[in-house]
């Protein structure tokens, strides 16, 4: 851990930091979109980098290597990058439709339209 | 696209090592690293350039979306069908030791099974994302 | 094959979304998935005989032991969860033949199916699995297959309700993930049980009371608790009337499950409501949820935007029945999960059956249903007095068994609030009754509603009395599983 100290997880939280905000400031629903994108990658950071161990190689056995990284927080981020790509496949489409059927994909534009919202 | 000769040549003498790399991630995955997402990805990529280069019209006569969506469910019920099969040679399910006599090629056979699977879905819902976007805006 | 049966649950589902999306018409991919969720019902039901006659059963997926593979344990707590949701997956698949085709389209049925074989799937996942990170894949896989079905309402804001809730339910499980990263970190393992053995020793750590937080939070976003439920009311009022009743009925309990099993099993009672304040936070939430919610919902023209508030308030019993943190608290809440599904269910389905007839759901489409449906306005009566909590209902059973619980604390400010909740809900319960019984009919020369709905619609109902006169069986269940869960719930 002491190869990298801390800032790695500084600069998650500042990734997490800037796709909340974006999720909540940003009125375009693509924008939006973008944000919730930043924060799940920042979470993918944080679990990478539970899964360092400083020295060690990547975790495929091979001879003269006796430290190996933990590779289960990768397979875990796999599983969390696919179901990201399928979210954010939803939310994309979701936008489209919505741009076809209001118009608009400002939300306070959609408000507007809709005071139901 | 055309008029960008250069990008056409590029993109005809890229796509088939993309797809061979894509075949290459995918039926090695049981020695190193690779697998189904990750291959089924590259796979899909070679189609998305495909479409870029040379249209929609050209990609879909490849692979029609009808055939997608057969390939994409079928890779769901292969992945499920080796657990069903693994549960009917006695094991609990997906447990690829039953799949062979010998546990250790049981698993080789498991894993290849189910890595195809998720490939094939992979690759085909990724193509049919691409397309089914590419195609809404040309529509409207 | 009777080892094989909690896999079986989920089998069935994975097998059969597939097949759905790939076979012709309205018709064909209905059968499928009816046939399957009946076959899912049935395993659970002997899942649940299984578990009262063995104990704990445990399940290792391709046999790889706990803490390497993945492993589903399924006690009281789940089993019941289990028998909910097939069983209002029975009941609502062979509703949705004619309301979906009404409301969707038969060209769109097979991939409506589809998506609603895979929240299926997902559900009866998050609640099998006994392991940490294969609840945040199942919670997605159920996720996904919402947003989608929420889009497939007839009106255009369904979409943007869906949109709202897509941000929102992708951060509560993101915030979830944190949660479960950090825990894994501290210990090493996902397993829950694992999880439960190793978190004691740890418990005076800030990651641990971080990643509690995280989780807790991130929960409370799916479940829908004040003040983060405002994804529900729109969500439920636009997506089609056999998804509300499935939702409404199956998909905040299911993440009250998952909040019940963290709390009580994985981080443990000393834990959560000793070192944690967690009944200081929730308690007060519940409490201003039910009154808020239920006010709220006096003043809704669209009834079943009515009953989308009403689920919120309904959350806050439950919430404050595990919020208690006492045998009897968790009781009175895992009865409440159950018999709120009953009861919710029935309800949304009357307002299917209702938008199927009048073209809409708003309080002047149910005036004088007495006199143009009175088995759909019937139901919703019965389905209401439940709602309200009048004996002989289920929702007396849960109600009664809450009050009970806070009076065993001396919490005397809670019975008051939760009678006034019963008091708001006779409110907008009877504001509903009165306009069907003494209004007079848009449209006189409507029918009564087809056998097709009438005949599930009516079985909740029946279902909403049986239980609320015979409660051995809920009743039973539901406190040895607050027992097990009091005592830790691991069982090795």
């Amino acid at each position: 851990m002491s190869g990298l100290g801390v800032w790695n997880y500084v600069i998650i939280i500042f990734l997490m930091m800037i796709g909340l905000y974006m999720v909540m400031s940003s009125s375009n629903l693509v924008k939006k979109l973008i944000g919730l994108n930043v924060f799940q990658t920042s979470v993918f950071f944080l679990y990478i980098s539970f899964g360092y161990i400083e020295g060690a190689t990547g975790p495929v056995m091979q001879e003269g290597a006796s430290l190996y990284s933990n590779p289960l927080p990768h397979v875990l981020i796999l599983t969390a990058i696919v179901v990201g790509v399928a979210t954010t496949a939803v939310g994309l489409a979701l936008s489209v439709r919505i741009k076809e059927s209001f118009g608009t994909i400002e939300e306070d534009e959609l408000h507007t339209m809709d005071s139901s919202l | 696209m055309s008029d960008h000769l250069i990008l056409r040549i590029v993109g005809k003498f890229l796509i088939p090592y993309i797809l061979l790399f894509g075949l290459y991630v995918q039926f090695h995955g049981d020695f190193g690293p690779g697998g189904g997402f990750q291959a089924g990805v590259i796979f899909a990529s070679a189609f998305v350039i495909h479409t870029l280069l040379f249209g929609l019209e050209s990609a879909e006569r490849i692979a029609p979306q009808w055939i997608l969506k057969i390939v994409a469910a079928s890779g769901v019920l292969i992945y499920a069908l080796v657990g069903v099969a693994a549960m009917l040679m006695g094991g609990n399910y997906l447990d690829y030791d039953f799949l062979a006599a010998d546990p250790i090629a049981g698993q080789h056979i498991g894993i290849i099974l189910v890595e195809f699977g998720v490939g094939l879905t992979v690759a085909s819902v990724m193509m049919l994302l691409f397309f089914t976007f590419a195609g809404r805006g040309e529509a409207s | 094959m009777l080892a094989h049966l909690p896999v079986l649950v989920i089998l069935a589902p994975l097998l059969g979304a597939p097949v759905a999306s790939l076979l012709r018409g309205p018709n064909w991919p209905w059968l499928l998935a009816t046939l399957l969720s009946w076959f899912a019902l049935l395993c659970s039901v002997l899942l649940l005989i299984q578990v009262n006659a063995q104990g704990t059963f445990i399940y290792t997926m391709g046999g790889w032991e706990a803490p390497w593979g993945i492993e589903y344990r399924i006690d009281f707590a789940n089993a019941l969860l289990l028998v909910l949701i097939t069983g209002l997956a029975s009941v609502v698949l062979p509703y949705a033949r004619l309301s979906v085709e009404h409301e969707i389209g038969a060209d769109r049925c097979p991939l409506f199916y589809t998506a609603l074989l895979l929240l299926i799937l997902g559900l009866c996942g998050i609640t099998v699995t006994g392991d940490a990170f294969n609840v945040f894949v199942f919670l997605e896989v159920s996720s996904l297959a919402t947003y989608t079905l929420i889009a497939m309402g007839r009106d255009r804001r369904a979409l943007t309700a869906s949109f709202s809730y897509l941000i929102m339910g992708t951060i509560g499980a993101t915030f979830y993930l944190i949660g479960v990263g950090f825990l894994y970190v501290m210990t090493g393992t996902l397993n829950m049980a694992d999880l439960a053995e190793r978190l004691p020793a740890i418990s005076d750590s800030s990651t641990v009371r971080t990643a509690f937080a995280f989780i807790v939070t991130g929960i409370c976003l799916k479940l829908a608790l004040f003040p983060l439920h405002l994804w529900l009311p729109n969500a439920y009022t636009y997506s089609p009337s056999a998804v509300t009743a499935f939702l409404g009925a199956t998909a905040t309990k299911v993440a009250v499950y998952v909040l019940i099993r963290f709390v009580f099993t994985i981080f443990g009672v000393e834990f959560s409501f000793g070192a944690e304040p967690l009944a200081e936070i929730l308690v007060p939430l519940a409490i201003i949820g039910l009154l808020s919610a239920s006010t709220v919902s006096i003043m809704q023209p669209n009834i079943k935007r009515m009953l989308a508030y009403s689920s919120v308030a309904q959350i806050g019993y439950i919430v404050l029945g595990l919020a208690m943190g006492t045998a009897m608290g968790l009781t009175a809440s895992l009865l409440h999960v159950f018999n709120h599904g009953l009861m919710k269910g029935a309800l949304f389905m009357v307002m299917g059956a209702v938008a199927y007839r009048m073209g809409g759901t708003s309080i002047d489409d149910m005036r004088g249903l007495a006199k143009t449906m009175p088995l759909t306005f019937w139901a919703f009566v019965l389905g209401g007095l439940s709602l309200i909590g009048v004996p002989l209902t289920v929702g007396f059973v849960s109600k009664w068994h809450l009050i009970l619980a806070a009076l065993e604390l001396g919490w005397w400010p809670v019975v008051v609030a939760i009678l006034a909740g019963s008091m708001l809900a006779v409110v907008y319960v009877g504001r509903v009754v009165e306009a069907g019984f003494f209004g007079e009919p848009k449209d006189a020369t409507k029918r009564e509603a087809p056998w097709g709905l009438l005949v599930p619609l009516w079985v909740l109902v029946i279902a909403n009395i049986w239980f609320g006169i015979d409660t051995r069986l809920t009743v039973d269940i539901a406190e040895a599983a607050a027992a097990q869960l009091m005592a830790g719930g691991v069982v090795r």
